[in-house]
């Protein structure tokens, strides 16, 4: 998997957010996002996400050096964000359930319990959104993010509304993933920084 | 990386079906929808009393209360995704021509419904002739047909505007004219004991219209949908 | 002042038609001398049309190679458009009102440049609740894309709006006047010199756009380069 960025901007009406992005990332690769508060963080990994569209540039997604659609990058990509919420009218299975659904995922009930449970949410798989706190709902965007296996995993804030135990297991989560995938990580937290390989610095 | 054949089909019915659990658990939409119809209903009514109404005067009271009745409920959809920030979620998760059929779908049985109910009441309040059925149910079926197509896609404009109540009738109105005058010009005819051959170019316009529509929203989906 | 010529040959052209307008032209039987706004009320509704197409055209190409540039001509077009819309229904209702007395009377004319009316003030209330440049542009091209896929089918509904409002024929001038030679050349003048016009304020207007977008650009530039010195 390799994900090529060129020269990539970002305008808002005529302000221009950042320009002239490049990089390259394949397996292993970690990238870090930084920057101050409003230098477009966000605005980027949603880029990169296929969320948004660059105002000028590229993205772009290789499978096995085959060049991906736009309209199929979003099977590759994991992403989490405390601006994308879930339903809350729905229950954590069934959330689960409609995403796994639509992307075409083919888990078996075990694997799917098997997520619950590594991102400690086992028992509460039943129970609404509505009732989970903003820590739970802050690993259910784990779980969902995950189940398809996505090579490319793009985490803004990743321990945002986590206590220790949830911070905990994201770190264990980017360790195990560095090796082998796509980490790209928008934070703030020094911490968090030192995973990457490479960073990228915004600036306002 | 595990994935499952699962066709164009299963997901926009997977789109439709979390929407009916949402609304089932909440049943949001479906009682403001009917509420405002019934005020609707009822004002007209009550101003109208006991007079009997000329045949095209019913005729077109009933489209109108249909299409402001449509308004008030048929954005409630796209615009519940965005208000709960669902939406953003929702576009990372899946090809935007699922997320159309399975809305589409929604708004469809969601304005059927209203009309189960709000079609005999109409009957009941207001004093028109009883209709001839063979003319009335289909011009009613396509005509609803139409205005849940052409709100659909309008509905997911509006979602990312503001002021979104009025605009969402001054957008629609133009592209629904058609479907108007066709559905109050059809209904006429059935208050009339016309003949089915009469309404045919009626059911005509609706059914085309309703294909191009259809067809339209669902390439132009793509343009509203994605950011 | 040698590529300006064909401004001042369009204002004799202009001129001439006016003068055609009338003089040179007979008037139809049963009109009298209201025909002479027949030369100035129906390009109006051709330019306002004309708009129409452009604006879909432009938001076509708006959405296929996302360059605002694309959205500044579908927006002045409509602005153009609503325009001369305006103008043609003003004409024609004064018509109306001279030959039949009621200002307003649904007959297809009428009632055509009415929807239009409706679709431009629907295009503008739409740009009007999008604030950011970009989903301005989108939405908006998406609309009118959607509202000229339906014309056909007021094409062939509006008549019969009429037929069914006025069950009696009423002789309806507007739609059948015979044009003997002198009329139709005036006509047809009128109709090119308003088409010339039409494209020459459509692309005043889209040039005067994009100066000023890149001026705002460079005073956003300006103001964001002193914050931070």
């Amino acid at each position: 998997m390799r994900l090529k960025i060129t020269n990539v901007c970002k305008r808002f009406q005529h302000r221009e957010i950042f320009r002239d992005i490049s990089f390259e990332l394949t397996a292993g690769d970690v990238m870090t996002v930084t920057g101050p508060n409003g230098s477009g963080k966000s605005t980027l990994v949603k880029i990169l996400s296929g969320l948004m569209r660059p105002s000028g540039g590229l993205v772009e997604y290789f499978l096995n050096n085959h060049k991906l659609g736009a309209e199929d990058h979003f099977r590759y990509v994991g992403f989490v964000a405390p601006y994308l919420q879930l339903y809350s009218r729905l229950t954590g299975w069934e959330n689960v359930q409609f995403f796994a659904k639509i992307l075409g995922v083919g888990k078996t009930r075990e694997e799917f319990l098997e997520l619950f449970a590594q991102f400690g949410l086992k028992g509460r798989e039943h129970d609404s959104l509505y009732t989970y706190s903003s820590g739970m709902r802050q690993r259910m965007r784990y779980v969902v993010a995950l189940m398809h296996q996505p090579p490319i995993l793009i985490l803004d804030e990743p321990t945002s509304n986590l206590d220790v135990h949830g911070v905990k297991i994201v770190y264990e989560l980017i360790q195990k993933r560095a090796a082998k995938q796509i980490v790209i990580i928008a934070t703030n937290e020094p911490d968090e920084a030192k995973f990457g390989t490479q960073e990228i610095k915004l600036h306002s | 990386m595990a994935h499952r054949k699962s066709n164009f089909i299963h997901k926009s019915w997977a789109v439709f079906r979390k929407d009916i659990q949402l609304e089932f658990r909440t049943r949001y939409v479906i009682n403001a929808i009917l509420m405002f119809a019934l005020t609707v209903l009822t004002a007209v009514s009550f101003s109208i009393g006991p007079l009997r109404l000329r045949v095209e005067i019913g005729a077109a009271l009933l489209w109108i209360i249909l299409f402001f009745s449509a308004m008030s409920g048929l954005a409630h959809i796209f615009v519940r995704e965005e208000e709960q920030q669902t939406a953003d979620t929702l576009r990372l998760f899946s090809r935007p021509v699922n997320i159309f059929l399975g809305k589409w779908f929604f708004n469809l049985l969601l304005l059927y419904s209203l009309e189960i109910i709000i079609v005999p009441l109409y009957f009941v309040f207001l004093n028109v002739p009883d209709p001839v059925l063979s003319i009335f149910l289909p011009v009613l079926f396509l005509g609803s047909f139409a205005l849940a197509s052409a709100s659909t896609l309008i509905g997911a404009i509006i979602s990312q505007a503001s002021a979104r109540g009025a605009l969402f009738a001054v957008l629609t109105f133009p592209i629904v004219l058609p479907v108007m005058f066709s559905g109050i010009h059809g209904t006429q005819l059935s208050f009339a004991r016309a003949s089915f051959l009469d309404c045919l170019s009626d059911l005509q316009v609706l059914l085309s219209f309703s294909v191009v529509i259809l067809t339209g929203s669902v390439l132009l989906f793509e343009f509203v949908w994605r950011k | 002042m040698l590529r300006n010529i064909w401004k001042f040959l369009l204002l004799i052209w202009m001129g001439v038609v006016i003068w055609g307008a009338f003089t040179y032209t007979p008037t139809a039987k049963a009109l009298g001398e209201t025909t002479r706004i027949l030369y100035f009320h129906v390009p109006c509704s051709w330019v306002a049309t004309l708009s129409f197409l452009i604006a879909a055209i432009s938001g076509i190409l708006y959405l296929v190679k996302n360059d605002l540039k694309y959205d500044l001509w579908a927006e002045n077009a409509a602005h153009l458009g609503l325009f001369f819309t305006v103008l043609a229904t003003i004409t024609g209702s004064i018509w109306a009102k001279v030959i039949w007395h009621p200002f307003w009377n649904w007959d297809p004319r009428e009632t055509s440049i009415f929807i239009l009316l409706l679709i431009y003030a629907a295009y503008f209330a739409l740009r009007s609740a999008v604030e950011e440049d970009e989903q301005k542009a989108r939405l908006s091209a998406v609309y009118v894309i959607l509202a000229f896929i339906t014309v056909p089918f007021l094409v062939f509904i509006v008549p019969r709006i009429y037929d069914s409002l006025h069950p009696d024929p009423v002789i309806n001038a507007q739609g059948k006047i015979k044009m003997n030679g002198k009329m139709l050349q005036v006509f047809f003048a009128s109709m090119a010199g308003f088409t010339v016009i039409f494209f020459w304020m459509l692309r005043l207007k889209v040039q005067t756009a994009l100066l000023e977008r890149k001026l705002q650009m460079r005073k956003f530039k300006k103001l964001t380069e002193n914050r931070d010195v």
